[in-house]
C-alpha cells in the first residue's frame, strides 16, 4: 500500500509538471501574443513590444518557463495585472471559499444520489426508477447556469423562500451562510446527480444479481442484512471512484455557478481573469484548479483501494 | 417496409423518437428564423424597452427593445451550427488519433495516450477558457477549441473499439495484400468501429451544445450583438429580478435543445446495445 501511495504521488507530480507546461504553452506559445492579448487589437506595435519587454516576454520560451516554474515553487506567483495584488494569497482565499461550496454540494449530492440509486435498483423498471432516470438524465444535460437561472426564478423570485445572493450581506452565522449557498450548491448537485445515480444503480443491479447475494438470501439472512452487508458494499464501490472523476466537472461547474451567483470563489476569479485578459492571474488560477483536480482524483483512487480488499491485497502482494 | 422498421425502432426506443422530434423542431425554426421571426435579431425599438410579454412581443423585449422571441429563434442557428461543427472536428481528430494509436500499438500508443491523459487532467471549461483567452473569442475559435478539447475523449473510445479489430484476420489479410495504411485504417477498420463512433458522436454533440452555451455565457464565445443563447442569459442576468423574460426564454431554449440531444443519445445507445 505504501508503495502504491508513493507511486501515485510521483505520478501526481509528473501530471502537474506536464499540466504546468501546457498552461504555460497555451498562454505564451499560441499564436496570440501576450502583450497583444492584454492591450487589445488597437494598441500600437510599440506599446505591445514595451509591455512584452516589461513582462520579460522577449526572452526565449524555455528560460521564461523555467523562471515562471521556479517562482511558482518558491511561492512567488507574481501580481495580477487587473487587480494589482499578489496572486498567491488571492487565489488561496478564493480557493477556500470554492472548496466550501464544493463540499456543501457533495454533502447534498452523494447521499441523495446513492439513496436514489439503491431504491431504483431494488425496484428495477418501476415508476420511481424510470422517473428518476429520465428526469435526472434531462436535468444533467442542462448547463448549470441554465438550471441556476431556473432555481433563482422559482425559489428566489417566485416563491421568495431563498436568498438570490450567494453570500450574506454583513456578518452572519453558519446557518445563514449555508442558506445563501443552497441555490448554487443545488445547481451543482443537479448537474452531477444523473451520472452518480446511474453508476450506483448499475453497481447495485450487478451486486443484487451476483452469486454471493443469492447465497446470502438462501442462507436465510434477513433482507436488511443482505442489502447492508453484502449488496451495498460491493454495489457502491464503483461509484466512489466516479465521485473523484466528477470533481473535474464540478470544478468546471464552479466557474459557471460562481459567475452566475456572483460568489467570490476561484471559479469566478478565473472567469474574471479570462474576461479581463489578466494572463498571470489566469495561469495561477488554472494551476491551482488543476492541482485540486489531480489531488481529488488521487484521493478517490486511494479511498477506492482502501475500501476494496481485492485491490488492497493485489497491491500488498506486488509491493 | 422501411416505415415498418422505423416504427419498430420508435417502439423499442421511445426516447429516441421524442428527442429526434424535439431536435427537428429546432432545426426547422433555426433555419427558417428569417421567415418565422416577427422581427430581426438586432432591430432596436427604444419605445418598448424591457416590455413584458404581450401580443406584439410574445417573449417581451430586452434592454434595447429587441424582440426576445426573434433573438431566441435566430440564436438557434448559432447553437445548431457551432455544436455539430465542433463535434465533427472532434470526431475527425479523435478518430484519426484513436485509429492510428490502436493500429501501431507499442510506444506510439503509450506516448500518445500519456499526452492525452495530460490534456484530460484539466477540467474542460478551464482548458477552453485558457485557449480562448489566448486565441481571442470568435465563432471559428469556439468551434476549434471545443473540437480540440473533445478529441482526446473521442480518441479513447475509438482506440478501445479499434484495438479489438486490429488483431482480427481481415486486417492481417489486408496487410498481406499490400494495402496502404490509409486504406486499412479507413476502409477496413473504420466501418467496424462505426457503432461506438456514432454513439460517442451523439453524446459529444450534447456536450458541445452544453459547452458552447457555457462559453457564450462566460463571454468567450461569439460577441454581442450576436443572438447567442448563452450570451443572452449572461447579458441580461442582472435583470432577472426586473425583467425575467429576457433571461428565462433563452435559458429555456438551451434546456430544450440539450434535453432533446441527450434523449436522442440515450435512445441510440439503447438501440445499439441490444
Amino acid at each position: 500500500m505504501t508503495r502504491y501511495v508513493l507511486r501515485r504521488l510521483g505520478l501526481l507530480l509528473l501530471t502537474l509538471l506536464v499540466a504546468s507546461a501546457l498552461i504555460f504553452a497555451l498562454t505564451s506559445v499560441l499564436p496570440g501574443n501576450v502583450g497583444r492579448i492584454i492591450l487589445g487589437p488597437f494598441a500600437s506595435a510599440k506599446a505591445v513590444a514595451n509591455l512584452n519587454h516589461q513582462l520579460g516576454l522577449d526572452q526565449p520560451v524555455w528560460e521564461r518557463y523555467g523562471e515562471w516554474l521556479w517562482g511558482i515553487v518558491r511561492g512567488d506567483w507574481g501580481k495580477s495585472l487587473a487587480l494589482e495584488v499578489p496572486i498567491l494569497p488571492l487565489v488561496a482565499t478564493r480557493l477556500l471559499r470554492s472548496l466550501g461550496l464544493a463540499l456543501f454540494s457533495l454533502v447534498l449530492l452523494v447521499p441523495t444520489a446513492l439513496a436514489a440509486g439503491v431504491v431504483a435498483a431494488r425496484r428495477q423498471g418501476g415508476l420511481f426508477d424510470r422517473l428518476v432516470s429520465v428526469v435526472g438524465l434531462a436535468i444533467g444535460a442542462i448547463p448549470e447556469f441554465v438550471t441556476g437561472v431556473f432555481l433563482i426564478f422559482i425559489f428566489g423570485l417566485w416563491l421568495k423562500i431563498l436568498p438570490v445572493q450567494a453570500l450574506p450581506q454583513g456578518p452572519a452565522g453558519l446557518g445563514a451562510y449555508l442558506l445563501h449557498l443552497l441555490m448554487p450548491a443545488a445547481a451543482l448537485t443537479l448537474l452531477l446527480f444523473a451520472y452518480l445515480f446511474r453508476m450506483t444503480r448499475a453497481g447495485m443491479v450487478e451486486a443484487l444479481a451476483a452469486d454471493y447475494t443469492r447465497t446470502a438470501v438462501l442462507k436465510g439472512l434477513p433482507e436488511r442484512v443482505v442489502i447492508l452487508r453484502h449488496v451495498l458494499r460491493n454495489g457502491v464501490l464503483p461509484t466512489i471512484t466516479v465521485i473523484g472523476a466528477q470533481l473535474g466537472w464540478m470544478v468546471g461547474g464552479l466557474v459557471v455557478v460562481e459567475t452566475l451567483f456572483q460568489y467570490p470563489g476561484i471559479g469566478s476569479l478565473i472567469e474574471y481573469a479570462a474576461v479581463n485578459r489578466d494572463i498571470p492571474l489566469l495561469t495561477g488560477c488554472s494551476l491551482v484548479i488543476t492541482f485540486v483536480f489531480a489531488c481529488s482524483n488521487l484521493i478517490a483512487d486511494l479511498v477506492y483501494a482502501a475500501l476494496n480488499p481485492r485491490v488492497r491485497h493485489a497491491l500488498g502482494e506486488r509491493a | 417496409m422501411r416505415w415498418a422498421s422505423a416504427l419498430e425502432a420508435v417502439r423499442r426506443a421511445p426516447t429516441l423518437a421524442v428527442g429526434a422530434l424535439m431536435l427537428l423542431t429546432w432545426v426547422v425554426t433555426a433555419l427558417g428564423a428569417q421567415w418565422i421571426a416577427p422581427y430581426t435579431a438586432v432591430q432596436l425599438n427604444l419605445q418598448a424597452v424591457l416590455a413584458a410579454p404581450s401580443a406584439a412581443h410574445w417573449f417581451g423585449t430586452d434592454q434595447y427593445g429587441r424582440d426576445v422571441l426573434s433573438r431566441v429563434l435566430y440564436g438557434g442557428f448559432y447553437a445548431l451550427s457551432i455544436a455539430p461543427a465542433a463535434t465533427l472536428l472532434g470526431l475527425v481528430l479523435g478518430g484519426a488519433i484513436g485509429l492510428v494509436t490502436a493500429y501501431f500499438g507499442c510506444w506510439v500508443d503509450e506516448v500518445v495516450m500519456r499526452l492525452l491523459d495530460a490534456v484530460m487532467a484539466f477540467p474542460i471549461v478551464v482548458l477552453a477558457l485558457l485557449a480562448l483567452t489566448a486565441l481571442g473569442p470568435s465563432l471559428v475559435n469556439v468551434i476549434m477549441v471545443i473540437g480540440f478539447v473533445f478529441a482526446p475523449l473521442i480518441a479513447r473510445t475509438v482506440r478501445a473499439a479499434a484495438l479489438a479489430e486490429v488483431r482480427k484476420e481481415y486486417v492481417q489479410a489486408a496487410r498481406l495484400r499490400g494495402e496502404h495504411l490509409p486504406y486499412i485504417l479507413l476502409r477496413e477498420i473504420l466501418p467496424n468501429v462505426k457503432g461506438p463512433l456514432v454513439v460517442e458522436g451523439t453524446i459529444r454533440l450534447g456536450y458541445a451544445v452544453f459547452t458552447s452555451a457555457t462559453l457564450g455565457f462566460l463571454g468567450l464565445g461569439v460577441q454581442p450583438p450576436t443572438p447567442d443563447w448563452g450570451l443572452m442569459v449572461s447579458d441580461n442576468r442582472n435583470m432577472l429580478t426586473t425583467a425575467p423574460w429576457t433571461v428565462l426564454f433563452p435559458a429555456l431554449a438551451i434546456a430544450f435543445v440539450v434535453v432533446a440531444i441527450s434523449l436522442l443519445a440515450d435512445g441510440l445507445e439503447e438501440l445499439t446495445a441490444r
